[in-house]
């Protein structure tokens, strides 16, 4: 439960919170990046934002081409739009990187998290617990007599609500996936 | 036509088919197959170095003299962490460079095994791109990929691990593909509408200037021909960074030298006070630029680049223009002659006498001496006695280094190797040593301070045992003269470790390697000195010893503003506030 410090009100988490040296305004952006499966590309993507001192707020990747080979990084970071200009460039530089996708600023788009939550505890808060999964639409994936495991999908910030709500009833543990988005309408 | 043949000989036949004549490098236990390749073949030269940091950048040397990649092999672990300076150096100033490293086999990766190291790890933020090799059939794709990458787009270097059973096994060979096969093609050429507009601007702006960079020169001969009949034809001023010398001619009267913080007061004050710069092929980095919030406060500014991620990185511009220098100079020119060749001549005469008036400061000017031999005279003198000959300069860092930009001068694109980005000391020996093999018929002078030149001392070996007549052209201050600058100017003259004790008799040395050695101290021999250096037929160790304490100056101290650049000594005293002291 210490491990959990998530302030009250945040909205997200950052890997690496490091400070801006632009005093602009600080934008949130998606980002989906297409790349060649192959080994060390990942660590070319993070070491590329570790290496200029960029923030990841969250990052998921998998191979989404089997037979093309093909992964898709989708990245949620944070910067002035200085920043994430220079952040797409740079992304764009990367030999296996095929194409960055601002999902942020290219129309809108579906942002979407899965999260597990496990809470522990008995009589009233454990009734309370269950009737709010509910509300959140939360499936029970593991209980016992004194816990249950919730597994709740949506935007990052309706998991931030039900892990607020959580926290008084008993939250001991919360795995999260990462943002996974894509761009609403028909065209890739 | 597929061949069945080993991984190592797959190496040889890759090189071979990529047209490699040269290989700088060192043997060791993971790369003894393709050592053994190249015992058995006449075609491709093996060079071996001293050390591997002298491979990669004598592989640098031969790249930036010629414009076409070098090469260097190494050997896995130690071999390999021994080139990472050389990478990154490669890598700061886009030089295309493949290196080679052998790897232990494949079923031992990751039991660290003896002389392992994570090599494409470690090499993967000092490469463009990097690979480590699983399967021999893979290794002729990787290694003409290699090729392709490194010289396409943006140069740079990059790093291909081979596992020894990689190296050992059968595969099936596949030769060099077309360059068009490849997936990664940045564009070369830029969006017409965008070069009308900005040749529009060109045409009624009053004080424009031309800042290039070593882009140029990457883009090869071509572009430095174009940048000159758009500069002759306009008549627009041009300055030009450490980098990127040699592209348009020092004795072009449209010249105004190097820029940035120890370029000259001309080129700075042009670059303060016009209304129209266009950088072609340069990255506004901090040397450059000083204080970014005061650089060139009134001026609308392009930027030609290859590279989008360097365009709005520092400087916001106003005409953002990605592609390759000489297709964007082509087409510039090509629109500026059907718009009817207009410039503001009014405006670019005003803007002359301007100019004029700061070269008449003559910012170059040091006192001379007929006691002590004067860095600067050393290095005119060198000028004078060199001025038209078949000649390559490379550069340690340093002091020497800023002497060596402002008082020679080049003519041609290629002729001058330094480590810019990264400042490497120890990068101007064993990049000498890939010129000189590139040229063996050519005058190759590396300009070199005592402390950078000893980093890389043991390439002595190289150049004696490959007889290529290198000359070493050391000015000897027995400081680490730019440290100590620093010092005074910063660290209330506390010179902290910045005085070379107990140097070597640099005669003495070159005779140990069965080089020749002069010494020189007295202003009135040196011409003769330097001519025994030149008639001499093999590498020279020049020890030029010189005035202990001469500052480099013009200087913009860090944090302050191309106006405020300092012109001389007495100046100096405060000349850096508490917040340009944190920056390099």
């Amino acid at each position: 439960m210490n491990a959990l410090k998530i302030k009250k009100g945040a909205t997200s988490h950052s890997a690496y919170n490091l400070r801006s040296t632009f005093s602009d305004v600080v934008e949130q952006h998606t980002l989906a990046v297409l790349v060649d499966n192959e080994a060390g590309v990942l660590a070319r993507v993070i070491g590329l934002f570790s290496g200029r001192g960029y923030n990841i707020e969250s990052l998921t990747v998998a191979e989404v081409d089997h037979t093309g080979k093909r992964s898709r990084i989708t990245i949620v970071t944070r910067g002035t739009p200085q920043v994430i200009e220079q952040i797409k460039a740079q992304l764009g530089r990367i030999i296996p990187v095929h194409q960055v996708n601002d999902l942020t600023v290219e129309g809108p788009s579906v942002e979407r998290e899965l999260a597990l939550i496990k809470v522990e505890g008995s009589g009233d808060k454990r009734v309370e617990a269950l009737r709010l999964a509910d509300i959140f639409r939360a499936k029970v994936v593991d209980s016992t007599h004194t816990s249950f495991v919730f597994e709740l999908t949506g935007a990052p910030d309706k998991i931030d609500a039900f892990a607020e709500l959580m926290r008084p009833l008993g939250l001991v543990e919360l795995a999260r996936t990462g943002v996974a988005a894509l761009s609403r309408g028909g065209e890739a | 036509m597929a061949r069945q043949m080993s991984g190592a000989k797959m190496v040889v036949q890759a090189l071979k088919d990529q047209g490699v004549d040269t290989v700088f490098g060192y043997p060791g236990g993971a790369v003894l197959p393709i050592y053994d390749e190249i015992f058995q073949q006449n075609d491709i030269r093996h060079v071996l170095v001293r050390h591997e940091q002298g491979a990669i950048h004598a592989a640098e040397g031969y790249a930036r003299s010629t414009g076409k990649p070098g090469v260097a092999l190494v050997t896995s672990g130690p071999g390999a962490t021994n080139a990472v300076t050389g990478l990154t150096d490669a890598l700061l100033d886009s030089i295309p460079i493949i290196v080679l490293s052998g790897q232990v086999p494949t079923f031992m990766i990751g039991t660290d095994g003896f002389q392992e190291a994570d090599t494409v790890g470690i090499t993967r933020p000092c490469t463009k791109h990097n690979w480590l090799v699983q399967d021999t059939d893979d290794l002729p794709r990787l290694l003409h990929s290699a090729f392709h990458v490194a010289t396409t787009g943006r140069p740079g270097p990059v790093l291909v691990d081979i596992p020894k059973d990689v190296q050992f096994a059968t595969g099936t060979y596949q030769p060099k593909p077309k360059s068009s096969d490849f997936r990664y093609q940045p564009p070369l050429k830029a969006n017409p509408e965008d070069l009308t507009e900005l040749v529009a601007a060109l045409e009624t702006a009053k004080r424009p200037v031309f800042y290039t960079g070593g882009g140029v020169i990457n883009s090869g001969p071509a572009a430095s021909q174009l940048l000159r009949e758009l500069v002759e034809a306009t008549g627009t001023p041009i300055t030009s960074t450490l980098m990127g010398l040699g592209a348009y001619p020092a004795s072009g009267d449209k010249w105004l030298g190097m820029l940035g913080m120890h370029g000259l007061y001309e080129a700075n004050m042009a670059m303060h006070d016009c209304d129209l710069m266009i950088c072609i092929g340069a990255r506004f980095d901090d040397r450059i630029t000083g204080r970014t919030d005061a650089f060139s406060p009134n001026s609308l500014k392009a930027h030609i680049d290859i590279d989008p991620s360097s365009i709005n990185k520092v400087i916001h511009v106003d005409f953002p223009i990605v592609g390759d220098v000489a297709h964007v100079l082509e087409d510039m020119l090509r629109i500026w002659k059907a718009r009817g060749r207009q410039m503001n001549r009014e405006g670019l005469a005003k803007w002359w006498k301007k100019i004029e008036g700061w070269r008449e400061v003559k910012c170059l000017t040091y006192k001379n001496s007929d006691k002590i031999i004067k860095p600067q005279y050393a290095l005119e003198r060198l000028e004078a006695l060199t001025k038209g000959r078949d000649r390559y300069i490379t550069t340690e860092v340093g002091q020497h280094q800023m002497w060596a930009a402002q008082f020679l001068r080049f003519e041609d694109p290629n002729r001058w190797m330094t480590s810019g980005g990264l400042g490497t000391m120890g990068y101007g020996f064993p990049a000498s040593i890939g010129v000189q093999m590139a040229h063996p018929e050519s005058l190759v002078i590396n300009v070199a301070g005592e402390a950078s030149w000893l980093m890389n001392m043991q390439e002595m070996g190289t150049a004696v045992q490959y007889r290529l007549p290198v000359k070493q052209f050391i000015l000897n201050n027995e400081r680490l003269g730019m440290v100590r600058q620093w010092q005074e100017l910063l660290h209330g003259e506390r010179y902290s470790s910045s005085w070379s004790e107990a140097l070597p008799d640099f005669v003495k040395l070159a005779e140990a390697f069965g080089a020749k050695g002069i010494q020189c101290s007295d202003p009135a021999d040196l011409d003769d000195a330097i001519m025994e250096m030149l008639d001499y037929d093999g590498p020279v160790i020049f020890d030029c010893l010189v005035e202990k304490h001469e500052n480099c100056f013009p200087m913009i101290p860090s944090g302050k503003a191309h106006n405020e650049m300092l012109l001389g000594d007495a100046s100096t005293k405060g000349a850096i506030e508490v917040g340009g002291a944190v920056l390099v």
